[in-house]
Order: structure tokens, then C-alpha cells, then sequence
């Protein structure tokens, strides 16, 4: 299984690449737009701004080709600021639109209680919904980890993936079709962030 | 519900792991890939590693190393030591860091937080405070591995980081570390008292009890720790287990009545 971790220099690529690896896949990080024609899955992953994430994939020509590798029904999964930016805009750094993969907007949390603290840094529960394959064998509430101070509101229930109760509760993941997001870093999560990119790999 | 975590602290010194008392007297506790094999396999729930001689040698972190570990860390993995430039901080973000831990630097040169949180987003930018407690009862930072006082107030200074865009504070005692005699509660609470993002206590941890005390004392989001875990017995599983016990959200240990587990208890 030849995965792609598209680099557009927006953080952590080595643990990425160390997790597929342990998973199974054959990794190439790339910073060549063009390398996704021959992708059979790929990842985006990403942590830092909305702004300076998508002006990245815009200067360095990744936008095009990610949407040219998704209408080819290549597998995609953003992590992190990777999830944020399959949204259709943003609001850290300014509005500015997303790769607008799926309807909804990033916010900042708005913290209701005393006692919770922005970033959202740690271990917390994903509830997935119901057959969803990328958390199959895994119990929903199980723990991922989490660091980002901002959210995916998706506008259509549909894309729902997952929830994890903090401020509220907000969106853990997303899915339209064959792209997932996930908000939190299964690349850090230990043995449900394997299974999940296990699961990630077998679709 | 968001679980308190409970932090394995590696001091590093030339490739071997060391803990001092007081920041100072370090005694070698081994090599660093297997100390880090051995967390990743009891699924900790986080990683801190500080090169200590980096600062005072006036050298840069060493990315090849940090990318050897990284390699081998599935947990999060913060990464701190002679961190003063934006591409110090690129470099070891590359290397397979996850956040990055800022100290020295930031005193002298009160843009660094600001343009760093700016470039590599808040949540990866760690300040890193070491304190004293005064004999007027408030508190001191210093800079370069506890060996030079700022003048800095501890509450002022914590506001001040959050302002630039930290987006978690690691205090550390420098009078209680490595003595396992507790945290200093008063000190972690002037930093909780004074901001909103995350702070992680330091210094001082010498049984579970103590890391009770400073979580429902001072409503700290974590707890680092070092000597209690390369000096005795204790485990960062049994500290969980004990926390869980007291109505502490921790992972791996449900601390609800029902007494469902998620998949993944009891490793």
C-alpha cells in the first residue's frame, strides 16, 4: 500500500511516516504535487494556521492536484490542521476559504466553564457514530490525543464522523465519501491511533 | 471528558539521561532510545525531554537525535533545550517534535513565543518556567537551567507568555526538584490563577499522593515527574490507577461508576 504524506512544511511529518510504517504501508513524504497521480492513499497532515497552511498548498501547487486525487476516489485523510482545511473557510489569521472538501467552517472554541483551558492539549473521548469503517474495532469513547484551539462545524449532520465532549462538544471527525478528517493526532494516540490508521489503510 | 496527564520528564545531558537535585549533582540513569522504548510501550500519556546542557553551552538542539527518538515515540513528545532561534524550533518540529519547549531564550528576547506561536500555531509552543520562591512568599523566574535570576515575577510573567501566544505552561520548582518531597502547590497555583491555557506542574513529585494534591490544589491540567519514576518503583500506570481512585480523570482507568472500560484498559 503506497501512501503519500503530502509536505507543505505545516509540522510533524516523521511521526506520520513512523505510523503508517508500523501499520504496514509504504510511505513517501513528498513535496511534489505532481507524486499524488501515483498515490494510492494520502495523508495531509498539518499542525499551525489555517492562514499560513492553506497559503502553502496554494503556493506550492497541492490545491489542483488534492482535488484531481479525490475525483480519482483516492482515499484521503487530513489530521489535525489537515482536517480543518477541508473545510469551505476559516478564521485563524482572517476569513480565508479552505480546500472546501466539506461544507462547514473552522472556529475558535469559545471555553463556557471556568476549568476549561484553550488549547484543548490531551487525552480525550471520540464517540464515533454508528458502522463508521475508520473507527471499526474501535469502542466508541475510546481516548485519542488532541492538541488545536480550534473546531470543524460541519453545516451537514451527514459528514458527522465523530464527537469528543469539551467546550460543549464539538466535531472529532469528518468524512464525505472517500476523505476523512480527524481533529485528533492517531499518529500520537498509541494503540487506537494504529488501529485507526489500520483501518484508514484497508478502505 | 478531558483526562489529566501524567508526564514522564527526561533530562538529557550528551546522549545520556541524568536527574539532578536542585537542578544540580546529576547522576547518569542510562541511555535515552530505550528509556523512550520503554514509556511507548506502557503508553504514557506524554513525553518531556530537555537537553540541559544545551543553554549553557551555547549549542543547538541536536535534531539528530531528536528525530532517532521520535522515531521510536508514539506518544506525544515535547522537546526543550537551547531552543532560541525560529528555526531551532522548524528544525526539531521537523525532527518528529511535537511541541516545543522555551525557556532562556524567551526572557531576553520577547518575540520569539510571539513570532513562533504566530508560525507554528500556539498549541506547539511550550513555555517553559523555572521558579524560586522569595522570602516575601512570591516567586522568581530564572533563566539558563535555574542559574540566573530575571527579576522576572512568577504571575507576570506567566500572563505575559500566554499574552505572546504560549499555548501551555511547564513550571518547575527549582528548590523541590528532584527532592520528591512534593510540588510546590502555592507556585503552581499562581500560574493557574493567572491564565487560561494549560499548565503543567513540575518539581517535587515523590508518590501519587503528591500528584493529588497539586492536581485538586491547583488545578493543573498535568503532572511531569522524573526522579519518582527513574529512582523507585512507581509507575506512571499505578500513579493513573491511584488518581482514577480519587475521582481523577485519567486515561486507560475509567473513574466512572459504571464501570465500563474503553477497549484499551489495563495494558
Amino acid at each position: 500500500m503506497k501512501v503519500l504524506v503530502v509536505d507543505y512544511k505545516m509540522g510533524n511529518l516523521g511521526s506520520v511516516r513512523r505510523s503508517f510504517e508500523e501499520c504496514g504501508a509504504e510511505v513517501t513524504i513528498s513535496n511534489q504535487p505532481k507524486d499524488l497521480e501515483n498515490a494510492e492513499k494520502f495523508v495531509l497532515p498539518g499542525v499551525g494556521a489555517f492562514k499560513d497552511g492553506m497559503a502553502r498548498l496554494e503556493s506550492e501547487g497541492w490545491v489542483p492536484k488534492i482535488k484531481e486525487a479525490i475525483g480519482d476516489g483516492v482515499p484521503m485523510l487530513g489530521i489535525c490542521l489537515g482536517m480543518q482545511l477541508l473545510a469551505a473557510k476559516g478564521f485563524e489569521g482572517g476569513e480565508i476559504s479552505g480546500l472546501n472538501l466539506i461544507p462547514g467552517e473552522v472556529k475558535r472554541f469559545v471555553p463556557p466553564a471556568e476549568n476549561e483551558r484553550i488549547p484543548h492539549i490531551g487525552w480525550n473521548e471520540v464517540y464515533s457514530t454508528q458502522g463508521a469503517v475508520l473507527f471499526d474495532q474501535i469502542p466508541s469513547g475510546t481516548d485519542f490525543y488532541f492538541v488545536h484551539s480550534y473546531h470543524f462545524v460541519p453545516h451537514d449532520p451527514a459528514n458527522i464522523l465523530a464527537e469528543t465532549p469539551y467546550c460543549g462538544r464539538f466535531v472529532s471527525a469528518v468524512m464525505a465519501d472517500r476523505v476523512f478528517g480527524v481533529q485528533f493526532h492517531p499518529e500520537k494516540s498509541g494503540k487506537p491511533g494504529f488501529a485507526l490508521i489500520r483501518n484508514f489503510l484497508k478502505i | 471528558m478531558l483526562k489529566v496527564r501524567i508526564i514522564p520528564t527526561l533530562l538529557w545531558k550528551n546522549v545520556t539521561l541524568v536527574k539532578g537535585i536542585g537542578f544540580d549533582s546529576w547522576r547518569r540513569i542510562g541511555t535515552i532510545v530505550p528509556a523512550i522504548k520503554v514509556y511507548d510501550t506502557r503508553e504514557v500519556d506524554e513525553l518531556i525531554l530537555v537537553d540541559i546542557t544545551a543553554t549553557l553551552e551555547g549549542r543547538p538542539p541536536d535534531y539528530e537525535s531528536i528525530y532517532d527518538i521520535s522515531g521510536e515515540c508514539f506518544v506525544p513528545l515535547t522537546v526543550g533545550g537551547g531552543v532560541c532561534h525560529l528555526d531551532h524550533i522548524r528544525n526539531l518540529l521537523r525532527a518528529g517534535a511535537d511541541k516545543v519547549a522555551i525557556n532562556s531564550a524567551a526572557y531576553g528576547d520577547p518575540e520569539l513565543i510571539r513570532e513562533s506561536a504566530r508560525m507554528f500555531g500556539s498549541q506547539c509552543i511550550v513555555a517553559s518556567i523555572d521558579a524560586k520562591r522569595k522570602t516575601d512568599g512570591t516567586f522568581e523566574c530564572y533563566s539558563h537551567a535555574g542559574t540566573q535570576p530575571t527579576g522576572k515575577e512568577l504571575g507576570a510573567w506567566a500572563r505575559q507568555v500566554e499574552a505572546s501566544g504560549a499555548g501551555e505552561i511547564l513550571i518547575t520548582s527549582i528548590e523541590k526538584d528532584g527532592t520528591m518531597s512534593g510540588y510546590d502547590v502555592d507556585m503552581v497555583r499562581t500560574v493557574t490563577g493567572n491564565v487560561r491555557i494549560p499548565v503543567i506542574a513540575s518539581g517535587g513529585a515523590g508518590n501519587y499522593e503528591h500528584m493529588l494534591h497539586v492536581l485538586t490544589a491547583a488545578h493543573c491540567s498535568a503532572v511531569a515527574a522524573a526522579s519518582i519514576f527513574h529512582f523507585t518503583q512507581q509507575t506512571p500506570l499505578e500513579a493513573k490507577q491511584f488518581l482514577a481512585g480519587h475521582g481523577i480523570p485519567v486515561r486507560n482507568f475509567n473513574v466512572r461508576p459504571s464501570g465500563a472500560r474503553n477497549g484499551f484498559a489495563r495494558v
